[in-house]
């Protein structure tokens, strides 16, 4: 184990598995002489040269088509989208083609493309640069789409996806970059589809992905302490396919459960898990599932708006009680159960 | 000022662009061909292919009368198994959307001829012609219209959806332009590992409007790629004009924009067709992309169920008399290289070769429904949804 950032074990992976597998290439916007917007490329050019990291014009269906058809031959191109809402230029390419090439042709033709790409909002970017719509991808079968929330899985699920025949939309996050955990030296790859309990418990299922699982184990661990609430968290890691047993064993567990995402609420990720629950675990809900989502807002650039709009801890927070003051589970401080659902200038 | 890779790998380099398109469609100075001489008199669009061959001078003979033979066999079996295509959509044997080459075989045989057994090819949902021109057997491309399971895609293509990995047939595409990133990206990994095929990437007239095509042939020219961009130029969208959809109509002249090699060329001349594909060819083998723009004429509408009403009854006379099939093979026989008898003898063939496909795509059962999940994924993954339409997520699924 070695302790490291999600960004380096990002980067140390790229380098590993080009260093693995020659057909192992990386495309997009800057992320070569620039070293990459968010620096995961870093020192790459320098090491593989231009034929390996390979910068692109300003052209995302160009060059995300064009990972296609060289997956279609047999190259493996990791490509770098530089934030999700970027991917919306390419969407023909990854939803009308990368999705559909294998099925399409009868299984003649593999896509074993990766894009990376970072979702997130909360540093003032504003209405177009700050959307998670991760759910358009997990949307479409065809795509699998798979989610990290630590530096283990960044190169536990970078692994899975870059030896993976089917095109990988994998989910990064602005917030995550910095964040630091222990990260296996082997190289064990993660297998696509299988979410992960990552702190069991039996009172409430809490259940998140990409920063929100990280959300949901730190506020699972301030209850535990403050409340002694004994919370099971599942880290989603896979959107596309969705893990939708261990999800309904939990809730059939513990009862209750809370979905946390930080995409729109209407139609998002966690509509989707609430439907899963209603289908494998109907007799077992005390309460119904509730969903912490984002404001249905274009999001804004001013500091208060946008800290409003994001789901925050105490939103979580508030959201769990009034989940298990439904199922009539009595904490030990009661007297803190909070009545309003206003988050205004709440802080984190 | 051209780079060095382009001074180093091309010898046309510093030509002017008409010059070069000239070279490229008339190496030998001998070939008709329709490139429009720029100039104030220089029309809005290249003409229609009949009018422009019956402006030039017969050419020289260039390829064997075997060569001049089979170009009229591969017409007529493109022109009789699209006649038969369409006959199977009116008897419902085919569903979805039916795109023909009536009209463009010429363009469809002269650009197949140039193309080596290992090139890949890249194309649009109009590509019928183009998979029995790479080889594929007639049989499997009829099965695949039937949606039957011997069908060249198994099933899962139909008519827009042609695939065959041996045949380096990658695709027929139904979205408009969606294929240039693609066939880019082929050439991208050829250029990688440093292999000597090449892509050809044919697509509509339309197709020159959509982003797609701007940024596919940008990177294709930056990176030095071996892929021949094709326009088919049939002067129509499904009924929208090309000079109501370019405000450049002489296509062609967009490969300047990415200083790429550009021709123009007469699409109801087989050999004119192969002739400027092989240039096209030859220089993209070099390391360059190359932009060849086809005229031709569609004979019928847009796919099958389109009347075609918004052409006057002139211009359907006009492609009925200058129908590039019959005209061709006029030419043969006034050249004395084919005569009656021999064009007897070619359509009883093609006719087997027809009816055969025909029999063979309706003996060829449906794909089983056993199978409907078999190709979501290369990868098995867990998880994946396996379930029918009304089948709950969780309890009994039968």
């Amino acid at each position: 184990m070695t302790i490291m950032t999600y960004r380096q074990a990002l980067h140390d992976t790229l380098r590993n598995e080009m260093l693995r597998d020659d057909s192992v290439f990386l495309m997009g916007e800057e992320i070569g002489v620039f070293e990459g917007s968010y620096k995961i490329t870093a020192g790459l050019l320098s090491e593989f040269g231009p034929k390996r990291v390979r910068d692109t014009p300003i052209a995302e269906e160009g060059f995300t088509g064009a990972a296609v058809g060289a997956a279609m031959l047999g190259l493996r191109p990791v490509v770098e989208i530089m934030t999700i809402n970027f991917s919306l230029l390419a969407l023909d390419q990854i939803v009308n083609h990368a999705a559909k090439i294998y099925g399409m042709f009868g299984g003649q033709a593999k896509v074993p493309l990766v894009i990376r790409t970072p979702g997130g909002g909360g540093q003032q970017l504003g209405a177009t640069h700050s959307q998670n719509i991760e759910l358009y991808y997990a949307f479409v079968p065809g795509m699998k789409v798979v989610a990290p929330s630590t530096p283990a899985d960044a190169k536990a699920l970078l692994l899975a996806a870059i030896r993976d025949d089917d095109p990988v939309l994998f989910l990064e996050n602005l917030a995550l970059y910095n964040t630091k955990g222990d990260v296996p030296d082997a190289d064990i790859p993660a297998e696509i589809g299988r979410a992960a309990v990552t702190r069991p418990g039996r009172d409430l299922t809490l259940i998140g992905y990409s920063r929100m699982a990280h959300v949901a184990a730190e506020v699972a661990a301030q209850l535990a302490t403050t409340e002694g609430i004994d919370i099971e968290v599942i880290d989603l890691r896979s959107l596309r396919p969705l893990d939708r047993e261990t999800i309904v064993e939990s809730v059939r567990k513990t009862h209750a459960a809370v979905v946390l995402e930080d995409d729109w609420l209407t139609y998002g990720i966690g509509a989707e898990i609430a439907a899963s629950i209603s289908d494998g675990a109907f007799d077992y809900l005390d309460a119904p599932v509730r969903r912490v989502a984002m404001a249905e807002v274009p999001m804004p650039y001013a500091k208060p708006l946008e800290t409003a709009a994001l789901p925050s801890r105490y939103d979580v927070i508030t959201a769990i009680r009034q989940t298990l003051a439904a199922v009539g589970y009595r904490t030990s401080s009661q007297a803190s159960t909070v009545s309003g659902a206003s988050t205004v200038g709440a802080s984190q | 000022m051209a780079s060095q890779a382009r001074q180093r790998r091309n010898p046309a380099a510093g030509k002017s662009e008409a010059a070069a398109a000239q070279d490229a469609v008339a190496p030998s100075g001998t070939v008709p061909a329709a490139v429009p001489e720029p100039g104030a008199d220089e029309p809005a669009v290249p003409e229609s292919p009949a009018s422009t061959v019956s402006a030039t001078t017969a050419p020289a003979p260039r390829v064997s009368e075997d060569q001049l033979r089979q170009y009229y066999k591969d017409m007529l079996l493109v022109r009789r198994f699209e006649e038969r295509a369409a006959r199977a959509y009116t008897e419902a044997l085919i569903g979805g959307y039916c795109h023909l080459n009536l009209g463009e075989e010429a363009a469809v045989v002269g650009l197949m001829a140039a193309l080596r057994p290992t090139d890949y090819l890249f194309t649009n949902y109009r590509e019928h012609g183009y998979a029995l021109q790479r080889g594929i057997d007639p049989k499997k491309v009829m099965a695949e219209l039937y949606g039957r399971v011997d069908g060249v895609s198994k099933g899962w293509g139909g008519s827009m959806h042609m695939f065959d990995v041996t045949h380096r047939l990658l695709g027929g595409y139904g979205i408009v332009g969606g294929q240039l990133p693609l066939a880019t990206g082929a050439a991208l990994a050829i250029d990688y590992r440093g292999e000597d095929d090449i892509v050809m990437c044919t697509m509509g007239d339309g197709t020159a409007a959509i982003g797609a095509f701007h940024e596919s042939l940008n990177i294709a020219a930056l990176w030095h790629l071996p892929v021949v961009f094709v326009v088919i130029n049939n002067h129509l969208g499904m009924g929208t004009t090309v000079e109501h959809s370019a405000a450049e109509p002489h296509l062609y002249k967009r490969g300047a924009a990415y200083r790429m090699d550009a021709a123009v060329v007469d699409g109801f001349d087989p050999e004119a067709v192969h002739v400027a594909a092989t240039t096209a060819a030859e220089v993209a083998r070099s390391g360059r992309p190359y932009l060849l723009e086809v005229v031709t004429e569609r004979l019928k509408g847009h796919s099958v169920v389109d009347p075609a009403k918004y052409r006057t009854a002139q211009e359907n006379e006009r492609l009925k008399a200058n129908d590039p099939v019959a005209t061709y093979g006029a030419r043969l026989m006034a050249d004395g290289v084919l005569d009656e008898l021999d064009i007897e003898a070619l359509e009883k063939e093609i006719a087997e070769v027809v009816a055969d496909a025909a029999a063979f795509a309706a003996s060829s059962p449906s794909p089983s429904v056993e199978t409907l999940f078999d190709y979501t994924y290369a990868s098995p993954v867990p998880n994946d949804s396996r379930r029918l339409p009304g089948q709950p997520l969780f309890g009994e699924s039968s």
